[in-house]
């Protein structure tokens, strides 16, 4: 079998630059190689492409809408000051 | 179609009320996320990201667009946030020291002595369905969030910008000051928790 002349955690230690594009075309054709030879790790990083469009997904949470309403408020002023300024100068 | 940064700090400088509320509501969210690394509590990395919103409309005149609005933003969140947490006192702000703890553990792998040294013992189990099936009854997200913020801050930060924001690695290494290696690592081995946190939930029984 010709897994691409690098070990399964050779391999798990590259994903990252590989989904990255970060591998010179030499690194690439031996991970590629592997990956075509080694079930475990074509799971592998098929599951890490899996993984990250899940977190693709997620949603982080909001400003709390107190701290939002302060923060318009704080806007408001803000733009006050400034047309004060304008017709003044 | 979404109005892009610059439009909107146009808008911004003219005065114009929607476009402050559309760019504090793409970006609190990640910029909360962040602050939250540096400070004790999440009020206080409320006002963290309050603050870095008032030094914008503050310095807006002087704001050229020489750097991405984003990257601005973070980067002066991050200034603030690390103040806040000298203040509160709280032991190392993001400590962005990467330790050594592999991605995988080593266990999964054959010894040396073995006939395929550094090779599977056992493949990884299969998924028995894809999580992105399960998106739809919100499993796989609620499983993602939550160890999402189990994750050591550094990593969560990283994988946060990576994976949930979608910005590039050298943008997240230049809002963070990060190496190129370490934000690698930290993206790795983030990654890798959260694959294996899907796999205890997903993976099909041997």
């Amino acid at each position: 079998m010709d897994f691409g002349g690098i070990t399964c955690r050779e391999f798990v230690d590259l994903v990252t630059d590989y989904l990255d594009d970060l591998l010179d075309a030499s690194s690439r054709a031996r991970f590629e190689q592997h990956v075509a030879a080694c079930p475990g790790c074509a799971r592998y990083l098929d599951q890490i492409r899996a993984s990250t469009r899940v977190l693709g997904r997620v949603t982080l949470d909001p400003l709390s809408p107190a701290a939002r309403g302060q923060l318009m408020d704080a806007f408001r002023s803000w733009r006050s000051g400034r047309s004060g300024e304008s017709e003044s100068g | 179609m979404t109005i892009l940064d610059d439009e909107l700090v146009d808008l911004l400088r003219a005065g114009d009320e929607r476009a402050f509320a559309d760019l504090v509501d793409r970006y609190s969210p990640s910029m909360l996320s962040v602050a939250r690394a540096y400070v004790t509590s999440r009020e206080v990395a409320e006002d963290v990201v309050q603050d870095t919103w008032l030094a914008l409309l503050q310095g807006i005149d002087r704001f050229e667009g020489r750097s991405s609005l984003r990257t601005w933003l973070f980067r002066v969140l991050v200034n603030i946030a690390k103040t806040r947490g000298v203040r509160e006192k709280r032991c190392t702000p993001v400590d962005m020291h990467v330790g050594d703890h592999p991605a995988v553990s080593p266990d999964r792998f054959q010894s040396a002595a073995s006939a395929w040294p550094d090779h599977w013992v056992r493949f990884p189990m299969p998924w028995r369905e894809s999580p992105e099936s399960s998106l739809l009854s919100g499993e796989a997200l609620d499983l993602v969030r939550s160890e999402l913020a189990r994750l050591p801050e550094q990593q969560r930060i990283v994988v946060s910008l990576r994976d949930v924001d979608g910005y590039g690695s050298d943008e997240v290494c230049a809002l963070l000051d990060l190496t190129a290696a370490n934000q690698r690592v930290l993206l790795h081995r983030g990654r890798a928790r959260i694959r294996e946190a899907l796999g205890g939930y997903f993976g099909a029984a041997s």
